[in-house]
């Protein structure tokens, strides 16, 4: 194989790694105030995200540096083409990264009530531009002889990118909702698990239409069987969550998310970033890519730690397999208040 | 103003904003390792409740750290595509490279360790903290040989199909002379800058303690190992700054002369320690000059020759002013802006000798068989210190890149031909407004939050964990 295939294959698995990991996440975070009752079930929620949400955002960073590197043209003009949704999403990161950290800090409730919209807030826009960008890239947008993007910002909110975006937001929602019906104990578990095959339900038709349109447009044989791969799962994820076997519902939302990421990639292939024009450039595989030079070198990098990243991250998980419920959360740590949350049981290690 | 200017602003203010509070996570992280280490070692609950307490501002310092730093990994991308173009093939591999070996490491294993209190087994949960170091020394590794490139590009060779650099060797890039230089560099002056954090901390929380009690002894331990810390690593500072001197009156003599506003080439040269005159030093008025100072920073030879601004601008005329034909070179006067590298120079060397200073008075303080109990005025330095370092770290880099214009990468690729062609004043002033706004925002939020939990102070010890429950049911130490 080319090492400009293996380099679209590594990015591509690098985008599935972001989907599926950080795509729970992010539902966790939107479903913040619908699962949730009170300030402890918050925690909950975010405890649940909590060793591992910055792990998860990682991959993300990983996929824009591996463009930068492997294909620079394509990180050239993808990033300063879709310039302003960049600029949202980099808020939204900001906002929400801090709120994780930063919510628990203080014990007032006007204070906390703005952290959790900071969450809420922070996690649906990348959900939604994610997806919309992904269509965007599919579809094809203005790109000139030069590479560059001449198309503005309201030629990316067109009906296929919107579905795109709005597929997205449902899956990562459903996705969530899975995690935490799998994560967490009382009665915030049967609620996540409740929303989640109502979720789930309207993420498949969502996906099925994105998908399907995405097949026709621009799909193989390969997408084609990705795609369907991705609804089956996504089915039976559903399936199995209504029957109360939470860890195969999740297994399902991330299969499909996987399946799904790794069709519109198979969609793609061979290029990177069609153009719209005439007598514009597409940039594809070949034509954006680094040298065969840099690509050994990245290979070699990337052959020898991905794994070593794969064991310790997947290391983490097993360490936190554990259920969380509202018995693990500690007192608050407010500095010289006193607790406006259910004490922890006696005996207990509170910071 | 053009989008060039606006871009380099915006870079300019995100870059020494994420610089804020990078020194103190690569230095904290380090010092808290440390401390635990001697808790499993000595068993003195001193270590622990420190590391407890440093590590809840560590966190909140983190944060922000983080959620910077992302926008850092875009930003080439968006304002600086036609330099993303021209380097990518170079540049984006140590930075693809500090992805998957330094962030994965440090967000990892910081999030095993803040909830892996008592979960996990006290030599792994200590194994933790010492690899996100370990992540954090890479992070500035490969960044540090990125900037570097572009101080001094090596290990590549120039395509003119393509139209950019290419790289041919990968080794020469990571072990570039000024990557070997500035990596200790920044490396130690993390180290002060964090060291000076703690000792601020602590001594403000020593005072509020009588003498001999508990409390204050722990104290006590932490600001005499800090201020040991500053000293040491101010020591290591000083050293290694000398070197980057050197290695950089060699590669871009134009900065040593920037450095000094030294028009006329001298031997010997003297370094002023400060002066007066007209903005741009072309006429002093009144200076202080070490006689002699300038030569040896450049060389290492009191005695030797250093070139002044007007022959290198003839110099670097004559080699790349020539040559119009090459399409990244704008030809143009080679002169950075005197005034900024002048004084942003002084002030990284003043602040950093004040840090050290400082860190002794209070060395000296806190000794045994001190006769007094440290006063106001010793409290007014240790509170000042922390920010020594910090602003002298900024100036550093304020001095490092100003220095390098008009080049983005040395000798190849002037920065306004860097700029992202495609994106409109509207968008760079929109982000750089954004940006700007959010930041100064979050700075305030940040600064209150430390405060708050500095003044608060160590928990007391936490009480042995209660094995009935069994050790993975009981509430989480470090919750979110
Ligand atoms: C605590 C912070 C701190 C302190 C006390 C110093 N520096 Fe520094 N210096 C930095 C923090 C720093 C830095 C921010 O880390 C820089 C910016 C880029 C770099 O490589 O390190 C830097 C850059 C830098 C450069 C520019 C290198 C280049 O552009 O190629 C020189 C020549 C020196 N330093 C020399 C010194 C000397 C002679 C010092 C004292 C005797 C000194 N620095 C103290
Ligand atoms: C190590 C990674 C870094 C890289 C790759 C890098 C690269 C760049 C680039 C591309 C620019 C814009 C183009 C230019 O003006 O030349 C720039 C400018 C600048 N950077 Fe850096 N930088 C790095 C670190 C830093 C840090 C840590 C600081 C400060 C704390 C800093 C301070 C500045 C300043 C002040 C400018 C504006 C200079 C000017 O335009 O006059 N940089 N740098
Ligand atoms: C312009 C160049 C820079 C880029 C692209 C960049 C990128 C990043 C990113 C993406 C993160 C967040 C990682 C995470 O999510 O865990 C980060 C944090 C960090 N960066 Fe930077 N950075 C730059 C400048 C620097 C420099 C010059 C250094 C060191 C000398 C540095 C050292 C660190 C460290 C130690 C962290 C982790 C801790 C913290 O965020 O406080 N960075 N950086």
């Amino acid at each position: 194989m080319e090492l400009t295939t293996v380099w679209f294959a590594l990015i591509a698995v690098l985008w599935v790694g972001y989907f599926t990991l950080e795509g729970f996440d992010f539902g966790v975070g939107m479903l913040l105030p619908v699962l949730a009752r009170d300030d402890t079930e918050r925690r909950v929620m975010i405890n649940t995200i909590g060793p591992v949400w910055d792990g998860n955002e990682v991959w993300l960073l990983v996929a824009g540096g591996a463009t930068f590197a492997a294909f620079p043209e394509w990180y050239a003009t993808l990033f300063s083409g879709f310039y302003l949704p960049l600029l949202l999403i980099l808020v939204a990161l900001i906002v929400r990264g801090l709120a994780f950290e930063y919510r628990h800090k203080r014990d007032d409730v006007a204070w906390r009530a703005r952290w959790d919209l900071a969450i809420v807030v922070g996690s649906a826009v990348p959900a939604v531009l994610w997806g919309v960008a992904f269509g965007n890239i599919l579809r094809g947008v203005p790109i000139d002889a030069d590479k560059e993007y001449v198309g503005g910002f309201f030629n990316l909110l067109n009906p296929y990118a919107l579905l795109g975006g709005v597929t997205t937001l449902l899956l990562f929602l459903t996705h969530g909702a899975m995690f935490i019906a799998l994560k967490t104990d009382g009665p915030i578990r049967h609620r996540a698990r409740a929303l989640a095959t109502r979720l789930g339900l309207g993420a498949a038709v969502a996906a099925v239409a994105f998908l399907g349109w995405t097949q026709l447009d621009t799909g193989t044989t390969a997408s084609a069987v990705a795609f369907v791969g991705a609804a089956v799962a996504l089915l039976a994820g559903v399936a199995a969550a209504t029957s109360g076997r939470e860890g195969w519902g999740f297994l399902g939302t991330f299969v499909a998310i996987a399946l799904g990421v790794a069709g519109l990639f198979l969609a793609l292939f061979p290029d990177v970033m069609p153009t719209s024009l005439a007598d514009g450039t597409t940039l594809t595989t070949t034509n954006a890519a680094a040298t065969a030079y840099t690509l050994r070198i990245m290979t070699v990098v990337a052959v020898v730690f991905t794994p070593v990243v794969l064991v310790y991250q997947g290391w983490t998980y097993w360490v936190f397999r554990k259920r969380i419920s509202t018995h693990h959360i500690p007192a608050s740590t407010d500095p010289g208040r006193t607790p406006t949350t259910p004490t922890a049981p006696a005996g207990s290690a509170t910071p | 103003m053009d989008p060039t200017d606006i871009a380099r602003w915006q870079f300019a203010i995100i870059t020494v904003y994420h610089f804020l509070f990078v020194p103190i996570t690569i230095g904290l992280t380090a010092i808290i390792a440390g401390y635990q280490t001697a808790w499993l070692r000595t068993r003195n609950p001193h270590w622990l409740r420190l590391v407890r307490f440093l590590g809840k501002l560590f966190l909140i310092n983190f944060a922000i750290g983080v959620v910077t730093g992302i926008v850092q990994e875009f930003q080439f991308g968006m304002n600086w595509s036609d330099y993303s173009r021209f380097v990518g093939d170079i540049f984006g591999a140590p930075l693809a490279v500090e992805g998957l070996l330094a962030f994965f490491l440090e967000s990892t294993f910081l999030g095993l360790w803040i909830f892996g209190w008592e979960r996990l087994p006290e030599k792994v949960h200590l194994a933790c903290i010492w690899l996100v170091h370990l992540g954090t020394v890479f992070s500035a590794y490969f960044i540090l040989a990125a900037n570097s490139w572009m101080q001094h590009p090596v290990g590549f060779a120039y395509n003119p199909d393509t139209g950019r650099a290419e790289m041919n060797d990968f080794a020469a890039v990571l072990l570039n002379k000024v990557q070997l230089v500035t990596f200790p560099h920044v490396l130690l002056s993390a180290y002060m800058t964090a060291a000076a954090f703690v000792v601020g901390v602590a001594f403000w929380n020593m005072r509020r303690h009588r003498d001999g009690t508990d409390d204050h002894r722990m104290y006590r331990s932490a600001v005499r190992t800090g201020a040991l810390l500053v000293l040491v690593a101010g020591l290591g500072v000083a050293v290694t700054g000398d070197l980057q001197g050197k290695v950089m009156t060699e590669v871009q003599p134009m900065k040593m002369a920037a450095a000094e506003g030294l028009y006329e080439t001298e031997a010997p040269a003297s370094f002023s320690l400060f002066q007066l005159g007209t903005l741009d030093g072309s006429k002093e008025t009144f200076a202080i000059k070490v006689p002699d100072l300038l030569s040896f920073l450049a060389t290492g030879d009191p005695k030797a020759e250093v070139q002044g601004i007007d022959d290198l601008r003839a110099e670097y005329e004559e080699t790349y002013g020539q040559d119009p034909g090459e399409k990244y070179y704008s030809a143009g006067d080679y002169t950075p802006v005197i005034p900024l590298t002048y004084w942003s120079f002084r002030l990284m060397i003043g602040l950093g000798l004040l840090a050290a200073a400082g860190a002794g008075v209070i060395l000296w303080s806190t000794r045994r068989r001190a006769r007094r109990a440290p006063g106001r005025r010793v409290l007014a330095i240790a509170v000042a210190l922390p920010l020594l370092p910090l602003l002298a770290n900024s100036f550093g880099w304020i001095f490092t890149e100003a220095g390098r214009q008009p080049w983005a990468v040395f000798g190849l690729m002037t920065t306004d031909l860097a700029v992202s062609p495609g994106v409109s004043a509207f968008e760079v002033i929109a982000s750089l407004t954004v940006l700007t706004l959010l930041y100064g925002g979050l700075a305030v939020v940040e600064v209150r939050l430390l405060l708050t939990y500095i003044g608060r102070g160590a928990d007391p010890m936490p009480e042995p964990p209660d094995d009935a429950a069994g050790s993975s049911d009981k509430p989480l130490a470090f919750a979110y």
